[in-house]
């Protein structure tokens, strides 16, 4: 970003909904099938069909307005015309004046927060693909259609523009998402369409300048494309601005290969929606009965996970950067209660943090699904130095390979055993009348020569014992023999 | 209540361009004449005082009309395709589409 310019952004993140069936007939809502199996008159816009609205997106979409922190209110489904072949039936049906979710808000990890505008209901486009000699969009001869996405239930988050980095968009996309997953709402798969981000960028040279005029970008695949993008967009206005012409509004569309957007349309050709209220859909008016019960259903957001991890840590709240980046790491993950249950058994909440961010993260799959009785007991033997950190990790990559087991049974079976005091001091003692002049340094006076000897005298002591010996044991001997 | 301003030729001609309709000029003239008599007709009700009368979104007073989220059966697509114009890989082939979905 060009110094002495300030981006101005906004995203529209539009999110499939994890129900059984389509939003407005009972055709499967799955991805990957084979094309145009999963259709019926409704999704098809059949004569004669008429739809009927799933309880299950409704509450999917309440969910997500619960998380948003969202008024959650009446409303009404309109008619979106449109002329494109994505829609058999000419129209998407869509939430417009009257959405369900209105004025949240998302708080990032950063601590900063990104009004929420509106989340509303709507259904998805049929899938086409572009065929012809370039197989591109321009120059395209034909176009193939496939209506299995077509009804899918989407709820589409329109954040308000105030995020001012490509940093904080990405924040905000990375942090939407998880909140998506972890209300149960959607999959958040931006690599299958699952969850796709449209941003508004416009520029300005100072703060107190009103909103410049914003393009649109669209076909962000990735969070890392919506940085590259919005870092691009921002680069192509101001080097307008600053030649004395304007930004036109338009929509521009993302080349992830070329790293640069490119126009698709300008305000001139904008659609004329002509949108009217659906005749064949009535009013959707939840009652607080039911938008309680909703969020009764749902598990602990993303933010507030990671606040009980790091109460864990540090009850005042201080936590390094790096063990915050493994907090954040593990609450992705959903880990997170591994960590709990460890720390409930008297595991120090440092180690148990430490092990599930960096050694059980690695394989996040199967410590979701470790027993996590067995994980306790492991981390409970390297916390009281039953075992060395190598051999805790060790053991552990056995434990989630099998799913579970006695870390015990498990460490013998490696020869593990941890080493009586007496055999480490002598291990020790052996180590340093090896290496007078190394023991000589580490007794000298000079800071920066002790700690480069202790580190060389426990690696000595790590090689004699085959690792067997506690590295903090060692560094204590070590340690207490110089007094 | 204030009067809509009168529909005009372009008006028409421009709905007709959004709906793919192609329209002789005979059949603009016509059209204009006949879509703003029921204009009119819109505008007689709009003239009534309804300052005392609620809003409302459906001619039925009904609210939360839903299903449970059941999988019911699909058609079958070889039936879906044989309706269709043109068929290319199990998919509708439609005609080339310039720019891209609204």
């Amino acid at each position: 970003m060009k110094p002495g310019w300030e981006m101005v952004i906004g995203l529209e993140v539009h999110c499939e909904l994890r129900t059984a069936t389509k939003l407005f007939c009972g055709c499967p809502n799955l991805f990957g099938d084979e094309p145009n199996t999963n259709v019926c008159p409704v999704c098809l816009g059949l004569p004669g069909s008429l739809p009927v609205l799933n309880q299950k997106a409704v509450e999917l979409a309440m969910a997500i307005g619960t998380a948003l922190n969202c008024e959650i209110r009446p409303s009404t489904f309109h008619r979106k015309n449109y002329f494109y072949p994505d829609q058999a039936k000419d129209y998407q049906i869509s939430q417009y004046d009257e959405p369900i979710n209105v004025d949240g808000y998302l708080d990032l990890p950063d601590g900063s927060r990104v009004g929420i505008e509106r989340a509303h209901m709507e259904e998805d486009t049929g899938k086409t693909t572009h065929a012809g000699a370039s197989g591109r969009i321009h120059g395209a001869d034909y176009s193939l259609v496939d209506y299995n996405r077509s009804g899918v239930p989407l709820v589409e988050i329109v954040s308000a523009p105030d995020m001012r980095s490509s940093a904080q968009a990405r924040a905000y996309a990375t942090e939407l998402r998880a909140m998506l997953v972890a209300s149960g709402a959607s999959d958040g798969k931006m690599e299958e369409g699952s969850m796709r981000v449209d941003a508004n960028i416009s520029v300005r040279r100072s703060s107190d300048d009103p909103f410049g005029t914003r393009c649109e970008i669209k076909n962000l695949n990735s969070v890392r494309s919506l940085g590259r993008a919005i870092e691009y967009e921002a680069d192509r206005q101001i080097a307008i601005i600053e030649t004395g012409e304007s930004v036109v509004q338009q929509t521009r569309h993302w080349d992830e290969d070329a790293g640069r957007t490119q126009t698709l349309r300008s305000k001139e050709d904008a659609y004329d929606y002509r949108y009217f209220l659906e005749p064949d859909l009535v009013p959707l008016v939840p009652d607080g009965e039911w938008i309680r019960a909703v969020a009764d259903t749902m598990g602990m957001m993303p933010a507030a996970r990671r606040s009980r991890l790091v109460d864990l840590l540090d009850p005042a709240g201080e936590v390094s950067d790096s063990q915050a980046d493994q907090v954040a790491t593990v609450v992705d993950l959903g880990l997170d209660d591994l960590v709990i249950a460890a720390v409930a058994n008297g595991v120090g909440s440092g180690l148990a943090l430490a092990r599930t961010a960096n050694e059980a993260a690695t394989d996040a799959e199967a410590a979701r699904k470790v027993d996590p009785d067995s994980y306790v007991a492991l981390l409970t033997m390297e916390d009281s130095g039953a075992l060395t950190a190598t051999q805790s990790k060790t053991v552990l990559a056995d434990l989630l390979a099998a799913g579970g087991g006695d870390p015990a049974a498990l460490a013998a079976a490696k020869g593990y055993e941890a080493m009586s005091e007496d055999s480490l001091a002598s291990a020790v003692a052996e180590v340093v009348a090896a290496h007078p002049d190394a023991w000589g340094r580490y007794c000298s006076d000079d800071e920066g020569d002790r700690k480069k000897m202790a580190g060389m005298l426990t690696g000595l002591v790590m090689k004699a014992t085959r690792g067997q010996a506690d590295g903090k044991a060692v560094a204590a001997e070590l340690q207490r023999l110089r007094g | 209540m204030t009067k809509p301003a009168p529909l005009t030729r372009d008006d028409v001609a421009h709905v007709a361009a959004l709906a793919r309709l192609e329209l002789t000029d005979e059949e603009l003239d016509l059209f204009t004449g006949q879509l703003a008599e029921v204009l009119d007709h819109a505008a007689d009700v709009a003239a009534l005082d309804l300052s005392d009368v609620a809003p409302t979104a459906h001619a039925m007073a009904v609210t939360n009309v839903l299903r449970p989220d059941e999988v019911r059966p699909v058609l079958d697509r070889d039936e879906v395709l044989a309706a269709a114009p043109s068929v290319e890989d199990h998919r509708f082939r439609v005609p080339r589409i310039l720019g891209e979905a609204p």
